[in-house]
C-alpha cells in the first residue's frame, strides 16, 4: 500500500522541486543546484523504493478524480516498463543535474535552468506513470513544453530560438495528433483507462476507426522521437545547453515516442497497417540518420543525426512486430540511453574545455584530455556496436530479428541490407568521432588548449560509460532482470502475451547476425578511411541538399510563407473599411430573412380584406415617400438633406396621430426637433457638403442591396399586418385602470408594465448625455465654425423665447402631471421643458442662460436615475418586487383628480433624466458654436 | 391597395433610403441614413399592432377594454423606448463624428480620407 | 438567500452605484474609486449566492413591478444565467482593480471623466440581459451595456478610439436597428414578448406565421452573431477591443459572450429541438459558419502585427468554436461549449491586461510584435505571458486544453465530427504558433538599447488583479470536475425548457404585505390579486 502512495509523492515531486529553484533568486546557484540535485537523488530512491513490488510483477496504481465528464483522472501506474524508464529518467537526470552544474557559466540564471529542467523530469515522469491517456498526452505536451523552455534556453542566440520554435511546432502539432488519436482510443474502447485500453487490442484493431487512430497516435510518436521526415527539428534543438542535449534530446524525451510505441504495443500493434507504417518510416529514419551523421563537423551535430539513426533502429524494431523484437527495442532503449547520454556530455566538456565542438578544429586531444579521451572512445564503441559493450549485444539481436523476418519479398531483402548498410555508416562516423577528436593529427586554432575537466564534471560519464561495459560483459546479471520485467509487462496481455525466450550472451557462436556485425565494423572503418582519403570530410562543406538538414528549409518556406498569405487574406477580407462592414451586414440579413421563404413562397393571408385606403393618409405618405427619396438624391447638400429628414419625421408622426398613437406623435415630433436641432449645431463642425462619390458602380450596388432591404421589410410587414395575431394586450386594457391606476394604458405600461423597460431606456438616455459631456468637456476645436453660425440674431426672438418659458414650464408640468391617464407623462414632459430651454440657447445665448441658470445637467440625470431606482426599489419595503406600484387620487383645482401612484416617482425620475441628457448633449454642443458670443463682446 | 399595403410600402421606401445612406462614405450621411432607417423601424413596430383608426388606447368606462374597440398599445410603448434610445444613439454618434472630424480633419466613417484622392493629399 | 428579491439585485445595485457615481465622481474622485471597487465586489458577491442558489437546478422567476408573466417583465435565474453573472463579476473585479492601479496620472480611471459609473452601468447592462426573460427587455439592456461600452472605449478618447468607435457604434446601431424588426416582428406573430410564452406560442403557430417566425428568429440570430463576432460580421471586433484600455478590453471580454448567451437562450428555449414548427432555426447556419469563423480567426491570430491585434482574433476564435458548439446541438457539445466559455473568457481577459503591462515596459514600442527594448519587468511578464499562452493554446495542463478536448469529445457523435476535428485542431496549432513567434519577438529576441527611454513600473494593484485572474484560470483547471459538473448541469436545464417555461409562466405576484393603496377622491381602485 505504502507503495502506491509513493507515486503521488514521485509524480509531483519534481514540480513543487521547480516551483522552489524558480522562486530562488538567479544569483544564489548553489540553492538552485543543491535542490535539484535533491529532488533529483530522492526521485531516483524513490524509483529505486518501488522496485521490490515491481519485481514480483506487482503493479502499483494511485489515482484521484480530476474530470469525470471527459474520462480524465490523474491515475498513476507503475509497471516493469513504467519503472525501468522512471530509472532512467530520474538516474541520469541525477548525473545531468551535477553535470550542469559545472557545465553552465556563472552568468547564466541558473535558478531558471534548473527550475526548466526539474519541470521536464516532472513532466517525463508523468508520461511513463500515466495510467490515464488523457493525463498521458497533458504530460507529454508539458515535456514539449518544457523542451522548448530549455533549447531557448539562451534566447540571445538566434539559432536557440528558432530550434525552440521548430521544436514546438513540429513536437506540438504531434501532440495534438496524438491528443486526436487517444480521443479516438477513448471513444472505442470507453474509457482512457490504461489497462482497459490495452485490454481491449482486438476490439480496437477491428474498429473502422482503427487506422485513424493508429496514425494519430503515430504522428504523435514520429515527431517525438524524431522520425523521418520529421526529424528535423532534432539537430536544430542542439541550440540547447549541451545537458539538455544529453538529458533530453538523447537519453529521455525523444525516448517518449518509442515509449509510446511500447506502451501502446498491445493496443495497436499486430495489424498490417502497423507494420507497414511503423517498420519503413524506421528503417528510413535509420539510414538517413546515420548516412548524415558521418558528414557532420560539428560534435552535436553528429550525435544528434546519430540519435535519430538509433531511434529509427528502435521504431523499426517495434516496427518488425515480434515479441523479441520488442524484447529488442527496450534493450536498445536502455542501451541507447548510457553510451549517448555519455557522448553528450564527452562533448559538453571537450566544448567547454576546448572551446570548439568542430572536428575540423578538434584534432588529438588524446594528449590533452586522456581520460576524457578514453572514455569518449569507449562510448562511441558501443555506439558503433563493438562486443564487450552494451551496443553490441542489442545490434546482435536487431539484426537477428532482421534476418528472422518474413513479411513479404520486399522486406525480407530490405530490412537485412538494411540493417547492415546503416550498421557500416554508424561504424563510420563512430570512427570517425573517435579519430578526427582524438587523433587525426593536432588541433586547428582552438581558443584555449584543452585540459581534463574538473573531476565531477567527468564523473556523471564515468558511470554511464562503465555501465556500458558492465551490461556488455555480464548482460545477464546486471541488465537481465530489468530488461525481463519491463519488456514483460510492455507486452502487457497483448497477442503475445508471455514473455519469449531469448538469452543475453555475448557469444551466440558463428551466425549471421555475427556476421553481418563484422561486415558492419569493417565496412564501416573502410568507409570513413576512404572518405577521409578521397573526399576529405573536412573540406566538405554542405552536403547535397535534398538530405543536408532535411526539412528545415521547408519548414522555413512554410512558415513564412504562410505567415505572408495569412497577412494578405486578412488584410484583403478586412480592408477597414466601414462601407463593407455594413454592406456584409445587411446583405447577411436580408439573406437571413429570405431563408425560410426560399423553398415556398411569402405568403400573405390574403383572407383579410385589409382596411381600405384613405385619402389624407395617401397623400400624407406619397409626400413622405417623396420626401425620403429627395434625401437621397440630394444627400450631398447635407443643410437641404436634414429639411427632407424633417418632412419625413413629420409624416411619421401624422401617421401616429392618425393611427390611435397620440403619446407617440407628440414624442416622435418633440424628439425630433431635438434631434434636428442637434443635427444643425452639429453640421456647424462638418463640411456642408459631401465629395462626389468616385465610384458609380458602388452606389448602384449599394441601391440594389438597399431596395432588396426595402422590399424584404416591406413585404414582410405586410404579411404581418394581413395575418391575424392573438395578442396579450387586452390585458393592459383591462387591468390599467382598476390596477395600474392609470387610463392612458401606453402611459402605465411606461411606467408600470414596463417600468423596467423604461428604467434601462432612461439609463440609455442618460449616458448618451453623460457621454457626450465626456466626450466634448475641454474639447476646444481647432478650426473655427462656418460663417453661417455668425448670421445676425432676431430681435423678437429673444423677448418671445422668454415669454415662453413660464408657460412652457406650465405646460411641461401639466403634461407631467396628466400622462397618467391622458397623452404625456415625465418623458413627454421633460422634452418640452427641454425644448423651451433650448429656445432659450438659442434666442438669447449662452452667457444668458448660464448666468440665470446654474446647474451641471449631469446632476439631473445621476438624481433623475437614483429617483427612478429608488422608486422602484421602494416598493421591497412593502415586500413587493421591483417597481411594484400603488397609488392613490388627489383631487386638485382645475387639474382635477391627479394620481399619486408610485409610478408618479419614477415618472419623476424619468423626467428629470430626459431633461437633463437632452440638456446636456445640446448644451456640450452648444458650447462649441456659441463661441463667436465671446468673440462678440 | 389597402392602407397596409401603402404603409408597407411607404416603410419600405424608407428603409431603403435609409439603408443606401447608411452604407455611404461620410459619417453624417450614415447618421442620416440611420434616421431614417429608424423611423421606418419605428412605424414597423407600430404597424405591428394592427393599423387601427380612431381609437386611442386611453380606457374610459365607455367601450369595452379590448382590443375591438382600443388600438393595441403594447407597440405603442415599445416604439416609445424605441424612439428614445434611438434619439440617444443619434446624438452620441454625432457628437463621436463631430470630434473624430475636428481631430482627424475628415468626416470619412473609416476617420481618414480614402488613400488617393486630393482631400487625402490636402490632409499631409 | 430566502429574501424574494435577491435575482434583481444584480441590475439594481450598479444602477444605484452608477447613479450616485454620476454624483460624486466629479467633485470626490478617490471616494468614487472606493465605491465603485466595492460595488464590483459585492456585485461578485451577490453573482456568487445567486449561482448557489441555482445551483438546485430549480428556475427561479422574478416578477418585476409585480405583474404575471407574460403581461409584465419577468427575470428569470437558471445555472447559465448564474454562471455569466460569476464570470462578469471575476473579470469586472480585476478590471476595475487594474483601472484604478498606479499613481495618479498613471491610473487609466483619471483619463477621462466618469470611468467608473460607466463601469458600473455596462455591469448593470449585463447583469439585466444574462437574467430578463423578455425579448424587448432583452434589447433594453443590450442598449444599456452597448452605451456603456461605447462610453468606456472613447474613455480617454484618442484618434484611434474616436476611428474605433464610428465603426463599432455605427455597426451595432444597424445591429439594434435588426433587433428591434426582429422583437418587434415576433410580438406581431405571436402577440407576446415573454421568451417562456414565445417559446409556447412559436412552437404552434399556423404555417403561414411559422415562416415569418422563422424570419424574425433568423433575424435574431444575425442580431446576436453582431454581438458574438461570427463571420461575416466580426470584423469590427479587433480594432475596436485593440483600441480600448486595458481594463475596458478585458472587460469586454465578456461582452462577445452575451450574444453568445443569447444564442444559448434563444436557440434552445424558443426556436430549439422542441421548437416546433420553428425548430432547431439556428443548426445549419452556426456549425459552418462557426468552422469559418474559427479557421479566419487562427489566420488573423498569425498575421496580427501587434498583441492586443492578436488577442482580438483571440477574442474571435474563441467565440466561433463557442457558437460552433452550441450549434452541433446536442448536448454534450453545449456543455462544452458553456466549460469552454469560462476559461476563453478568462484567460482573453488577461492577455489584455498582460498586453497593458507589456506595452508599459516597452515604452513607444508598445505591444508591436518585434524586438524593442524591455524593462526591469522581462522575466516576471515572460511568466505570465507564457502561462496565458499555454492556456489560450489549449495545451495542457490548462482549463483550455480540456474544454477543447471536451468539445473534440463531444463533436465525435455529430455528422460535423471530421470538420470540427480538424479545424479545431488545426487552428489550435496556428494559434500556439502564433503566440510562440509573438513571445519569442517581445520576450527573447535582443534589442539595443536593451531598457527603453521611459518604462511605467507595475503597481502592486496592477498585479493584484492579474493574480486574481491567473487564480481564477488556475482553479477552474484544478475544480475542472465540479466547474464540468456544473455547466453540464446548466446544458441539461437548457434543454429542459418545461421547467422554465412553468417556472416564468408559473410565477404569482406577491400579494403586497402591508395594504399600501389608500383610495382618495372619486377614482376607483382594487387590490391586485
Amino acid at each position: 500500500m505504502w507503495a502506491a502512495l509513493l507515486l503521488p509523492v514521485l509524480a509531483l515531486l519534481p514540480f513543487a522541486g521547480a516551483a522552489l529553484v524558480l522562486s530562488s533568486p538567479n544569483a544564489q546557484r548553489m540553492r538552485a543546484v543543491s535542490l535539484a540535485a535533491a529532488v533529483a537523488v530522492a526521485a531516483t530512491a524513490l524509483v529505486l523504493a518501488a522496485a521490490p513490488a515491481v519485481f514480483v510483477g506487482e503493479v502499483l496504481r494511485w489515482q484521484v478524480e480530476w474530470m469525470p465528464q471527459l474520462g480524465l483522472a490523474f491515475g498513476l501506474r507503475m509497471d516493469g516498463l513504467a519503472w525501468l524508464f522512471a530509472l532512467l529518467i530520474s538516474g541520469i537526470g541525477m548525473l545531468i543535474v551535477l553535470y550542469a552544474s559545472y557545465y553552465l557559466d556563472p552568468g547564466d540564471p541558473a535558478a531558471r535552468f534548473f527550475a526548466f529542467l526539474l519541470l521536464f523530469m516532472g513532466a517525463m515522469l508523468g508520461v511513463v506513470l500515466a495510467d490515464n491517456l488523457l493525463l498521458l498526452v497533458v504530460f507529454w505536451e508539458l515535456t514539449s513544453l518544457s523542451s522548448f523552455l530549455l533549447i531557448g534556453y539562451w534566447s540571445h542566440a538566434a539559432d536557440a530560438r528558432q530550434g525552440a520554435r521548430m521544436a514546438l511546432t513540429i513536437t506540438g502539432a504531434g501532440g495534438l495528433a496524438l491528443l486526436g488519436g487517444v480521443l479516438l482510443l477513448g471513444d472505442i474502447v470507453g474509457s482512457f483507462d490504461l489497462e482497459t485500453v490495452l485490454a481491449s487490442g482486438d476490439l480496437i484493431r477491428a474498429h473502422p476507426l482503427y487506422p485513424v487512430a493508429l496514425l494519430l497516435v503515430l504522428a504523435g510518436a514520429f515527431t517525438k522521437s524524431a522520425q523521418f521526415p520529421f526529424h528535423f527539428w532534432l539537430p536544430h534543438a542542439m541550440a540547447a545547453p549541451t545537458p539538455v542535449s544529453a538529458y533530453l534530446h538523447s537519453a529521455t524525451m525523444v525516448k517518449a515516442g518509442v515509449f509510446l510505441l511500447a506502451r501502446l504495443y498491445p493496443a495497436l500493434g499486430g495489424s498490417d497497417l502497423w507494420f507497414w507504417t511503423v517498420a519503413p518510416v524506421g528503417l528510413t529514419t535509420l539510414l538517413v540518420g546515420s548516412y548524415i551523421a558521418i558528414f557532420q563537423h560539428d560534435l552535436k551535430g553528429l550525435l544528434a543525426y546519430s540519435t535519430i539513426s538509433h531511434l529509427g533502429l528502435i521504431t523499426l524494431l517495434f516496427g518488425i512486430d515480434s515479441r523479441l523484437a520488442v524484447v529488442a527495442a527496450i534493450f536498445h532503449i536502455l542501451n541507447h540511453a548510457t553510451f549517448k547520454a555519455s557522448l553528450f556530455m564527452a562533448a559538453g566538456i571537450i566544448d567547454h574545455e576546448a572551446g570548439s565542438r568542430d572536428m575540423r578544429k578538434l584534432n588529438g586531444l588524446w594528449k590533452y584530455m586522456p581520460i576524457t579521451a578514453v572514455l569518449g572512445t569507449v562510448a562511441a564503441g558501443a555506439m558503433a556496436g563493438v562486443p564487450l559493450l552494451n551496443g553490441f549485444l542489442s545490434k546482435e539481436m536487431f539484426f537477428t530479428e532482421a534476418v528472422g523476418h518474413d513479411s513479404s519479398a520486399v522486406m525480407n531483402v530490405l530490412l537485412p541490407t538494411g540493417a547492415v548498410v546503416a550498421g557500416i555508416f554508424s561504424v563510420a562516423y563512430s570512427v570517425r568521432f573517435i579519430h578526427d577528436v582524438f587523433f587525426n593529427g593536432e588541433p586547428v586554432g582552438l581558443p584555449k588548449t584543452p585540459h581534463e575537466p574538473p573531476h565531477f564534471m567527468r564523473l556523471p560519464v564515468e558511470v554511464l560509460v562503465v555501465l556500458c561495459v558492465l551490461v556488455g560483459v555480464f548482460p545477464g546479471l546486471i541488465i537481465g532482470p530489468v530488461l525481463a520485467v519491463g519488456a514483460q509487462s510492455a507486452l502487457f496481455g497483448g497477442p503475445y502475451a508471455p514473455l519469449p525466450a531469448y538469452k543475453l550472451a555475448i557469444w551466440h557462436g558463428f551466425n549471421l547476425p555475427l556476421a553481418m556485425s563484422m561486415v558492419a565494423t569493417a565496412g564501416g572503418a573502410l568507409l570513413y578511411f576512404a572518405l577521409q582519403r578521397r573526399v576529405n570530410l573536412h573540406r566538405l562543406v554542405r552536403l547535397p541538399g535534398w538530405i543536408r538538414s532535411g526539412g528545415r528549409e521547408a519548414f522555413q518556406f512554410f512558415t513564412q510563407s504562410k505567415l505572408r498569405s495569412a497577412r494578405v487574406l486578412t488584410e484583403t477580407i478586412e480592408n477597414g473599411s466601414l462601407q463593407r462592414y455594413l454592406f456584409l451586414l445587411v446583405a447577411v440579413a436580408l439573406l437571413a430573412g429570405l431563408a425560410p421563404h426560399l423553398g415556398g413562397t411569402l405568403a400573405p393571408a390574403a383572407a383579410a380584406a385589409g382596411t381600405p385606403l384613405n385619402f389624407s393618409v395617401m397623400v400624407v405618405w406619397v409626400i413622405g415617400v417623396a420626401a425620403a427619396i429627395v434625401t437621397v438624391v440630394v444627400y450631398r447638400q447635407r443643410l437641404l438633406a436634414l429639411l427632407m429628414l424633417g418632412v419625413v419625421g413629420l409624416v411619421v408622426s401624422l401617421t401616429f396621430v392618425y393611427f390611435s398613437a397620440p403619446d407617440l406623435a407628440l414624442t416622435q415630433l418633440l424628439v425630433e426637433m431635438v434631434t434636428i436641432i442637434l443635427m444643425m449645431l452639429a453640421l456647424y463642425w462638418l463640411p456642408a457638403e459631401s465629395p462626389r462619390e468616385p465610384s458609380r458602380l458602388r452606389q448602384i450596388r449599394d441601391a440594389l442591396l438597399a431596395i432588396g432591404a426595402g422590399a424584404g421589410i416591406a413585404a414582410f410587414s405586410y404579411a404581418l399586418l394581413t395575418s391575424g395575431f392573438d395578442s396579450i394586450s387586452p390585458y393592459f386594457l383591462r387591468t390599467s385602470v382598476p390596477e395600474g391606476g392609470g387610463a392612458n394604458v401606453v402611459n402605465v405600461i411606461l411606467v408600470d408594465y414596463r417600468g423596467y423597460d423604461t428604467m434601462g431606456e432612461i439609463t440609455v438616455l442618460g449616458l448618451a448625455g453623460v457621454v457626450i459631456y465626456s466626450l466634448l468637456a475641454g474639447f476646444a476645436p481647432a478650426r473655427r465654425p462656418r460663417p453661417q453660425s455668425t448670421e445676425p440674431r432676431s430681435q423678437f426672438l429673444p423677448l418671445i423665447a422668454r415669454l415662453l418659458l413660464p408657460l412652457a414650464v406650465l405646460v411641461s408640468l401639466y403634461l407631467f402631471l396628466r400622462g397618467h391617464n391622458a397623452p404625456g407623462g415625465g418623458f413627454i414632459a421633460g422634452l418640452v421643458l427641454a425644448l423651451a430651454l433650448i429656445l432659450q440657447y438659442v434666442a438669447n445665448g449662452r452667457q444668458w442662460v448660464e448666468q440665470r441658470l446654474r446647474t451641471d445637467f449631469r446632476v439631473w440625470i445621476g438624481a433623475g436615475l437614483l429617483i427612478a431606482g429608488a422608486a422602484g426599489v421602494g416598493s421591497w419595503f412593502f415586500g413587493a418586487p421591483l417597481l411594484t406600484s400603488s397609488y392613490a387620487y388627489w383631487t386638485l383645482p382645475v387639474l382635477g383628480a391627479v394620481p399619486l401612484a408610485s409610478a408618479v416617482v419614477f415618472d419623476l425620475g424619468v423626467y428629470l433624466t430626459v431633461v437633463g441628457a437632452t440638456m446636456l448633449a445640446l448644451v456640450s454642443i452648444g458650447r462649441l458654436t456659441s463661441a463667436p458670443d465671446e468673440a462678440e463682446r | 391597395m389597402s392602407i397596409e399595403l401603402l404603409l408597407s410600402i411607404g416603410l419600405g421606401v424608407l428603409a431603403a433610403s435609409g439603408v443606401w445612406l447608411l452604407l455611404r462614405a461620410r459619417v453624417f450621411d450614415l447618421i442620416v441614413g440611420l434616421t431614417l432607417l429608424s423611423y421606418a423601424v419605428n412605424v414597423f413596430i407600430f404597424l405591428t399592432g394592427r393599423v387601427r383608426v380612431g381609437a386611442p388606447p386611453i380606457v374610459d368606462g365607455k367601450l369595452a377594454p379590448t382590443l375591438a374597440s382600443y388600438a393595441d398599445p403594447l407597440p405603442q410603448a415599445l416604439v416609445l423606448t424605441a424612439i428614445v434610445i434611438s434619439f440617444a444613439m443619434t446624438a452620441l454618434i454625432l457628437v463621436i463624428a463631430l470630434r473624430a472630424n475636428a481631430e482627424t480633419g475628415s468626416d470619412h466613417v473609416d476617420g481618414a480620407e480614402p488613400a488617393g484622392t486630393e482631400a487625402a493629399e490636402r490632409g499631409r | 438567500m430566502s429574501w424574494p428579491h435577491w435575482i434583481i439585485v444584480p441590475v439594481v445595485l450598479p444602477l444605484l452605484a452608477g447613479a450616485a457615481l454620476l454624483l460624486i465622481e466629479r467633485g470626490r474622485p478617490a471616494l468614487a474609486a472606493r465605491l465603485s471597487l466595492l460595488a464590483t465586489a459585492a456585485q461578485l458577491l451577490v453573482a456568487i449566492s445567486l449561482a448557489a442558489l441555482a445551483a438546485d437546478g430549480s428556475v427561479r422567476a422574478y416578477l418585476v413591478g409585480n405583474w404575471s408573466a407574460p403581461f409584465g417583465i419577468a427575470l428569470a435565474l437558471d445555472r447559465l444565467s448564474a454562471l455569466l453573472l460569476v464570470l462578469t463579476g471575476v473579470i469586472a473585479l480585476a478590471a476595475v482593480a487594474y483601472a484604478v492601479a498606479g499613481d495618479t496620472n498613471s491610473r487609466l480611471d483619471r483619463r477621462g471623466p466618469h470611468f467608473h459609473a460607466l463601469f458600473q452601468f455596462q455591469l448593470m447592462g449585463l447583469a439585466g440581459a444574462f437574467l430578463t426573460a423578455d425579448l424587448f427587455n432583452l434589447f433594453v439592456f443590450f442598449e444599456v451595456l452597448l452605451i456603456a461600452s461605447y462610453g468606456l472605449l472613447l474613455h480617454a478618447a484618442g484618434v484611434a478610439r474616436l476611428r474605433a468607435a464610428i465603426h463599432y457604434v455605427s455597426f451595432n446601431l444597424a445591429g439594434s436597428a435588426l433587433f428591434l424588426i426582429a422583437a418587434s416582428a415576433l410580438y406581431g406573430i405571436t402577440g407576446t414578448l415573454n421568451m417562456a410564452d414565445l417559446a409556447q406560442r412559436v412552437a404552434q403557430l399556423p404555417p403561414e406565421s411559422a415562416q415569418l417566425a422563422r424570419s424574425a428568429g433568423l433575424l435574431l440570430l444575425v442580431v446576436f452573431c453582431v454581438k458574438a463576432a461570427l463571420l461575416p460580421l466580426y470584423f469590427w471586433l479587433p480594432s475596436t477591443y485593440g483600441a480600448a484600455t486595458a481594463p475596458v478590453a478585458a472587460l469586454f471580454a465578456i461582452m462577445t459572450k452575451v450574444g453568445v448567451y443569447a444564442v444559448a437562450r434563444m436557440y434552445t428555449l424558443v426556436f430549439g429541438a422542441d421548437g416546433g414548427v420553428a425548430a432547431n432555426l439556428a443548426q445549419p447556419w452556426l456549425p459552418v459558419l462557426g468552422l469559418g469563423t474559427i479557421a479566419l480567426a487562427a489566420v488573423g491570430a498569425l498575421a496580427a502585427r501587434d498583441l492586443r491585434g492578436m488577442i482580438g482574433y483571440l477574442v474571435i476564435a474563441s467565440a466561433g468554436t463557442l457558437l460552433l458548439a452550441l450549434g452541433l446541438g446536442s448536448r454534450d457539445t453545449v456543455a462544452a461549449a458553456l466549460f469552454y466559455l469560462v476559461n476563453s473568457t478568462l484567460v482573453i481577459a488577461v492577455l489584455y491586461l498582460l498586453a497593458d503591462r507589456i506595452g508599459a515596459q516597452r515604452g513607444e514600442h508598445g505591444d508591436a510584435l518585434a524586438p524593442g527594448p524591455f524593462g526591469a519587468e522581462r522575466s516576471w511578464l515572460g511568466t505570465a505571458y507564457f502561462v496565458a499562452a499555454v492556456a489560450v493554446g489549449g495545451l495542457p495542463p490548462l482549463a483550455g486544453f480540456l474544454g477543447k478536448s471536451l468539445l473534440l469529445a463531444a463533436a465525435l457523435d455529430t455528422s460535423y465530427a471530421a470538420w470540427v476535428w480538424t479545424i479545431v485542431l488545426t487552428s489550435g496549432l496556428a494559434i500556439i504558433i502564433s503566440m510562440v513567434r509573438a513571445g519569442s519577438r517581445i520576450f527573447w529576441k535582443p534589442f539595443e538599447p536593451a531598457a527603453p527611454a521611459a518604462a511605467i513600473a507595475t503597481s502592486s494593484i496592477h498585479v493584484l488583479a492579474l493574480g486574481w485572474l491567473f487564480a481564477a484560470l488556475l482553479l477552474n483547471t484544478a475544480a475542472a470536475g465540479p466547474l464540468a459538473r456544473f455547466t453540464g448541469a446548466a446544458a441539461q436545464q437548457l434543454f429542459e425548457r418545461r421547467a422554465y417555461i412553468d417556472a416564468v409562466l408559473g410565477a404569482r405576484p406577491v400579494p403586497p404585505a402591508v395594504p399600501i393603496r389608500a383610495i382618495v377622491g372619486d377614482k376607483p381602485g382594487k387590490d391586485k390579486p
